[in-house]
């Protein structure tokens, strides 16, 4: 029904293009030059207000209908079905009613859920053609508004530049209302979880057992949610990330800057930068494939006993997968030094080495911290790596050897299979997300700062 | 600097560079140069080979995953077992079981018999059936098909399994060897193409198990994303570099942009599932949704790769345009945007290869599914992607999966080097350098 719908109005919006097109040549006959905007314009005039205003009434319509429906189903039950009954139990009997429309259901389901179900599914037929109408009805009064004001002296071309202007716009405010939908989002879900559990609790617990009873007779740990462990769990692998590909991605950024014959570069810059381009599943892959099994060999070898899923082996596939971000930044940042500096210390006397350490290295010292910096954010926010390769149980350790869990973890091992929000298991996911949201954000606005002021000295 | 400040204190006596300390200090100060040298080129080193050993480990476990074991056998297709009219009822594990038993005849109990079922893969019942339905006149008659092993037996063949370890040690024993190795005598065994990695879609059993609707949810998925993030994309970039003014809108859209471009992709995640799922109610699993988040991750990268390539069109361009008479919003729709059409286009397409291996935000909103056919594939309904069902292969116990999961990175890597090829490609042939 929704293709149809989006279809049909792509359709007339065409079709009013063309009518459009037709009533702008009617007006003034041969000669053309009586029109003050070319044809197209009329047509595209007519056809924005056509397609634009019905398609956002779809677009709502769709936003609007669903909660509605819930809304207008749940009041329609049986009051002794829905009498003091909290929000999950509501929700539950929701999702039990939308599966019988959705002829989904499995078991059999009590008479007025079974009936309910029914009347949501007819109602949502309704709902659909009521839409259909309502969006060919908008159309075509767009259709007749807009053709009416199709005459020789119409500044057709100013109102479409207008009606770009704004479509354009509201393109642009997309990225304001991604990052609100973000914070948003983020925000109300962690709060409700602040609700069941404290943040007190959540910011310096040093337990986390997230597996708490969903039903009644499950058997389960109480639930605690101290996230210190997961986030020491986080800074771990981050660290060892940033301590492999920290002096890889610097010393070839020195050789690539310094050393290197053009040739050489502009082979192994792209070499290198192959590595960023690779999946970050394709990472945890060779992590569990290769660097685990090698790590445990060569533990074995040396009587270290080192988990298959330890800080270790994470944290190392992620350092590869960083290098390129710290080599390419911090590149850019030795490249910027002025050739002033660098031609003045070599006259001195001093050799390239020398330079570099004493000369390049404190020079570019902001830019290659700005690069650091983002690297971290980039290794906290990392995931697939961390699933697969990292470990589930959150223990509180700074043992490389030992499994530990991260942020990114934590989220997805939280809401894989659940699509409910309503206890605090699925709701510490959104908390995390929250910290992980911020924490990310403080670093990349310091790194970007950093390597601002420090390009403004140059330039 | 402390070197001249020294020599200068001590005068040229002592000071002088011929001086065997001097000569000392010099080799030294050589050799610290030569050192980071070699540093710096073993970093470099050290990072092409562990490109080297990814790339490497990768070929070395998946490239066996594109060939597959088989063994013809004649298939008696008896009308007690399969009805003229009802070929899809009939009972093809017997007619399997028959010809498989027809091999060995002195195989008789019941035990080994169950056991030597297993040499076949589940799938070869399939595979008759189809052949069967696409021709009924074959009811009654016999047939040669081409017809899969079981995933042991596979990996038997192809050497993972080895030969030469004791029997308790080894997936499989003595005696179902001795069965595939006497098939392969009577030159019954042929080792082929897989096509089932390209035209299956996912099953429990690797030997069946294809990457047709991980790609086809992937294509899905791209389409979405590409059709709302090029036009958002483009307009935005116009905006903002054309004709926004300097106000604190414009620049609070330009920090976010930016902002939005270092985001973790698990937060957009995060924000599908609260928003798409939780608020719109969208379905879980869909294309749609996985487009449509995917999009919001490539949007920042298309707006500020957008704005680059507008900047490089030169102002003498507009400025001819405008001097002509024509209005602002002419001269970007007829000169500035179909010149910097190119750069968009190659920025536009590696943003896309970055979503092709997105995996977090899309573990994120289910799009994990189990697709066990590709004709179940819509929009709207359950799928999943490439990168999820590496995901999820990587995570399944069965040997024959390892090298599967391999093959189907390899599949995704070879999909990202085509888009990358076609993206250096357009900027090659394309896109003008002003001077």
């Amino acid at each position: 029904m929704l293709t149809y719908a989006f279809a049909a109005l792509l359709a007339l919006t065409l079709v009013s293009f063309m009518i459009g097109r037709w009533r702008a040549h009617a007006c003034v006959g041969v000669s053309t030059w009586k029109l003050h905007s070319r044809p197209a314009y009329h047509a595209s005039f007519v056809a924005a207000w056509v397609g634009i205003p019905a398609g956002l009434l779809l677009l709502a319509w769709l936003m609007i209908q669903g909660p509605v429906l819930d809304r207008l189903v749940m009041v329609s039950l049986p009051g002794e079905l829905v009498a003091g009954k909290g929000v999950g139990e509501l929700s539950l009997i929701l999702s039990q009613i939308k599966a019988v429309a959705g002829g989904t259901a499995f078991g059999d389901p009590a008479q007025p859920i079974l009936e309910a179900g029914e009347r949501l599914k007819s109602w949502r037929s309704i709902a659909e053609l009521a839409m259909l109408a309502c969006a060919m009805v908008v159309a075509m009064l767009g259709m007749v508004v807009a053709q009416s004001r199709i005459a020789p002296e119409f500044r057709a071309r100013q109102a479409v530049e207008r009606i770009l202007d704004w479509l354009m716009i509201a393109c642009a405010v997309i990225a304001i209302l991604t990052t609100l939908g973000i914070v948003v989002s983020l925000l109300i879900e962690a709060m409700r979880f602040f609700g069941h559990v404290s943040p007190l609790r959540f910011f310096f617990g040093l337990s986390w057992e997230p597996q708490i009873a969903i039903r009644a007779d499950q058997v389960t740990a109480g639930g605690a949610f101290g996230a210190i462990p997961v986030f020491v769990g986080t800074f771990l692998i981050a660290l060892i990330a940033m301590l492999v590909a920290t002096p890889v991605g610097l010393l070839s950024a020195i050789y690539l800057a310094e050393y290197a014959s053009p040739r050489f570069r502009a082979a192994i810059k792209p070499t290198l930068e192959i590595l960023a381009g690779i999946p970050t599943v394709v990472y945890g892959f060779f992590a569990v494939l290769v660097v685990s099994p090698a790590l445990r060999t060569f533990g074995e070898a040396v009587g270290l006993p080192i988990a298959p899923n330890s800080a270790l082996v994470a944290g190392g596939v992620m350092g590869i997968m960083i290098i390129p971000f710290i080599s390419s930044l911090s590149d850019d940042a030795i490249t910027a030094v002025p050739r002033s500096m660098r031609d003045g210390s070599l006259a001195l006397g001093a050799t390239k080495n020398e330079t570099i350490i004493s000369v390049l290295l404190p020079a570019a010292l902001p830019g290659i911290m700005g690069g650091i910096l983002l690297a971290v954010s980039r290794a906290i926010g990392e995931t697939m790596i961390v699933v697969m390769a990292a470990g589930i149980i959150a223990s509180l350790t700074l043992n490389p050897f030992q499994p530990v869990t991260t942020v990114t973890v934590q989220i997805v091992t939280l809401l894989i299979g659940d699509s409910e929000f309503d206890n605090p298991k699925t709701l510490a996911a959104f908390a995390l997300g929250l910290v992980l949201f911020v924490s990310t954000l403080l670093l990349n606005i310091v790194a970007m700062r950093i390597v601002q002021r420090y390009r403004e000295q140059y330039e | 600097m402390s070197d001249v400040s020294s020599t200068l204190r001590t005068g040229p006596a002592t000071g002088h560079w011929r001086t065997a300390a001097q000569q000392r200090r010099l080799r030294r100060r050589y050799a610290a140069d030569r050192r980071m040298q070699i540093l710096g080129l073993g970093a470099i080193g050290l990072a092409v080979a562990l490109l080297g050993i990814l790339f490497g480990s990768l070929v070395y476990s998946g490239y066996l995953a594109f060939a597959q074991t088989r063994v013809v056998l004649e298939f008696r297709i008896d009308p007690a077992l399969v009805q003229p009219d009802r070929i899809q009822d009939g009972n093809f594990r017997s007619i399997i079981r028959q010809a498989l038993f027809q091999q060995f005849p002195e195989v008789t109990s019941r035990r080994q018999q169950t056991e030597l079922a297993k040499l076949l893969s589940p799938g070869a019942e399939w595979i008759v059936r189809d052949h069967v339905q696409a021709n009924p006149e074959l009811v009654g008659r016999t047939v040669n098909l081409l017809v899969p092993v079981a995933d042991p037996y596979d990996q038997l063949s192809k050497g993972v399994i080895p030969r030469d370890v004791p029997e308790s040690q080894r997936r499989l024993g003595d005696e179902a060897i001795g069965w595939l190795d006497s098939l392969d005598r009577r030159g019954l065994v042929r080792t082929t193409f897989a096509w089932e990695l390209f035209l299956n879609a996912d099953s429990r059993f690797p030997e069946m198990a294809g990457l047709a609707g991980a790609m086809t949810g992937s294509f899905l998925t791209l389409l979405v994303c590409l059709l709302l993030s090029i036009p958002l994309g483009i307009a935005a970039a116009v905006y903002l570099e054309e004709f926004a003014p300097k106000n604190r809108l414009t620049s609070l859209i330009e920090v976010n942009i930016n902002n939005l471009a270092a985001v973790p992709s698990i937060v957009f995640g995060l924000l599908g599932l609260a928003v798409f799922l939780g608020f719109l109610g969208l379905p879980r699993s869909a294309p749609l949704v996985g487009g449509m988040v995917l999009s919001l991750i490539t949007l920042p990268t298309i707006v500020i790769a957008t704005r680059a390539t507008l900047k490089a069109v030169p102002p003498s361009i507009r400025e001819a345009a405008l001097a002509i008479g024509a209005s602002k919003h002419q001269v970007m729709m007829h000169h500035v945007l179909p010149m910097a059409m190119p750069g968009i286009m190659t920025a536009t397409i590696i943003g896309l290869a970055h979503a092709l291996g997105e995996t977090a935000p899309l573990l994120l909103i289910g799009m994990n599914a189990f697709i066990p056919s590709v004709d179940s594939i819509g929009l709207l309904e359950p799928a999943t992607a490439l990168p999820m069902q590496i995901y999820s292969w990587a995570d399944s116990p069965e040997r024959g999966f390892v090298a599967r999961t391999s093959a189907a990175i390899l599949v995704l890597l070879g999909f990202l080097v085509a888009m990358n090829a076609v993206a250096i490609y357009l900027r090659q042939r394309f896109e003008r350098t002003w001077s």
